[in-house]
């Protein structure tokens, strides 16, 4: 497919040696949100920190815009422009809510996204600008940790757990942000527990199962059947 | 009158001891690395100063301006080169490795230098002094305090004024995240050791301009330079300059009660605080 912003092909990913991945293909085209997802352990974030490079594979096993990325540093992929918003929003405790959003946008990649435009996404951050990060409520931090992805102005931004221990109405909240943020011809990858949620904001989804792709398919075309059984294994 | 001359001397030589101590502090701060090769290096410096004195003619602290670039390249080039290879979950590798440069290091200027004591001549400031009441304080001391809290106040705004600091800070809080940032960690910590040992020769030309120097003191100083980190609390800059001043009053009391107590008193004064306040009196608050 030629309009693929990240592809992966026949990833396999270790952590010590224990293997996470087993031939991953996966493809992210152009300005769409994919979504990913799986039981524990099935292998999502493993998934992520191999793009983000994190852990690092053989280069051919990841490409992003043609190049290949699989070996290549975090803080040089972070560079070409992909971030993430690690699961559990892992804030710098000792910087201020506007430093976290500064750190952010050190990659200085040129873009839309500026610290005004992130306050006015997510207005209660300007009011605690000058806060510790780790005295805001869970909510709030995630919409730190968006926005100091977003801040590098990234062409594919990858979400991990987004709504993982937030209240239900802050993650409608920011579900509710979100065509805001990807609506820019912004490429997504959400990996989510939330199923529902997932279907509704992606075009496409990926189910891995132990560390295997076990569905794919557009968001609107898989049943609930098709999920469940490629989410646990049952026939 | 005694004890109040005591007290004053004491804390100007506490100037010197946080500023052995301040890079020993930037270090763990950032990448939690102990180096035991920190007294070495201020020597390290002290002889470079030396030889830049001589070879230029000039005054020592004139000679801050080569030493102090020659040591943050020194400090750079070893982080990219080796430390960084040892920085990982285990901390003993970062330790036997510090120790080991330790011992190369003195080799090294024991080989270059004999081990005959040295000293750098800064003519009449050395003996300067400027009448306060009934006490005489020595200019020197006087400037190396105000030096140290200069550095200080510094590395302080550095820290948490500037990009750098921020990186430093991140980097410190979450590799793993800093790199996701754009963060290069090796280069941040070769930064992080350049900055560290820039500070290590202003305290390695100080240390040369008040006493005489040997390859074999580099331990004695990183002994001073730990425990005024200890006692002020790990990862703070300002607690670093009141732990340097609670050990030199320490050795200056000690002193002038009997001679022979002036190191005693210090680690005595150290101990005592390692009982009561575990962390140091300052330990910057972690989440």
């Amino acid at each position: 497919m030629p309009d693929a912003i990240l592809k992966l092909s026949k990833l396999n990913a270790f952590y010590g040696d224990f293997q996470a991945l087993y031939d991953v293909d996966l493809n992210v085209n152009e300005g769409e949100v994919l979504a990913i997802i799986g039981a524990n352990g099935a292998g999502k974030t493993t998934l992520l920190r191999s793009i983000s490079g994190l852990i690092g594979n053989d280069p051919a096993q990841v490409t992003f815009r043609g190049t290949s990325i699989g070996a290549e540093r975090p803080d040089v992929v972070a560079r070409m422009g992909l971030a993430m918003v690690p699961e559990g929003r892992q804030l710098f405790p000792s910087l201020s809510v506007e430093e976290n959003l500064m750190i952010g946008g050190r990659v200085n990649r040129k873009g839309p996204w500026t610290l005004r435009k992130v306050y006015d996404l997510f207005p209660i951050l300007e009011e605690r600008k000058a806060q510790a990060s780790t005295s805001l409520s869970g909510g709030q931090q995630q919409m730190v940790a968006i926005g100091r992805a977003l801040m590098s102005n990234p062409e594919l931004i990858m979400f991990d757990e987004i709504s993982l221990g937030l209240a239900p109405v802050i993650i409608r909240d920011i579900y509710a942000a979100l065509p805001g943020i990807v609506g820019g011809g912004m490429s997504a990858v959400i990996v989510e527990q939330d199923i529902t949620k997932a279907l509704a904001v992606s075009s496409r989804v990926y189910c891995l199962q132990e560390g295997r792709v076990s569905l794919e398919g557009k968001s609107g075309a898989v049943s609930r059947d098709d999920i469940a059984r490629a989410y646990f294994g049952v026939e | 009158m005694d004890f109040v001359n005591a007290v004053v001397q004491g804390t100007l030589l506490g100037g010197l001891y946080a500023l052995f101590a301040a890079g020993l502090s930037l270090i763990f701060g950032v990448m939690r690395l102990v180096n035991i090769a920190h007294g070495d290096l201020i020597v390290l410096a002290a002889y470079l100063g030396l030889t830049t004195t001589v070879a230029l003619g000039v005054h020592p602290l004139v000679a801050l301006v080569v030493v102090v670039p020659a040591m943050a390249g020194i400090g750079y080039v070893l982080q990219r080169c080796v430390l960084n290879h040892t920085l990982g979950d285990d901390i003993l590798p970062p330790l036997l490795v510090t120790f080991g440069l330790s011992v190369i290091i003195q080799n090294a200027l024991l080989e270059g230098y004999s081990a005959d004591p040295q000293k750098m001549d800064a003519g009449a400031l050395e003996t300067a002094s400027v009448a306060l009441g009934p006490l005489s304080l020595g200019v020197l001391p006087l400037l190396t305090f105000a030096i140290a809290v200069a550095v200080i106040a510094g590395l302080q705004w550095t820290f948490y004024r500037t990009p750098l600091g921020r990186a430093f800070r991140a980097t410190s809080d979450n590799q793993d995240i800093a790199q996701l940032m754009g963060l290069n960690k090796r280069h941040v910590f070769g930064l992080a050791m350049a900055l560290a040992l820039a500070v290590t020769a202003v305290a390695g030309i100080l240390l040369g301009i008040r006493t005489s120097f040997d390859p074999s003191v580099g331990g004695g100083r990183l002994i001073f330079g730990f425990e005024a980190v200890i006692i002020g609390g790990l990862g703070n800059l300002w607690g670093t300059l009141v732990g340097g001043v609670i050990l030199g009053v320490a050795q200056t009391v000690g002193a002038t009660i009997n001679p022979g107590w002036q190191l005693l008193a210090g680690h005595i004064a150290f101990l005592v605080i390692l009982a009561v306040r575990p962390n140091g009196l300052f330990p910057r608050i972690s989440a």
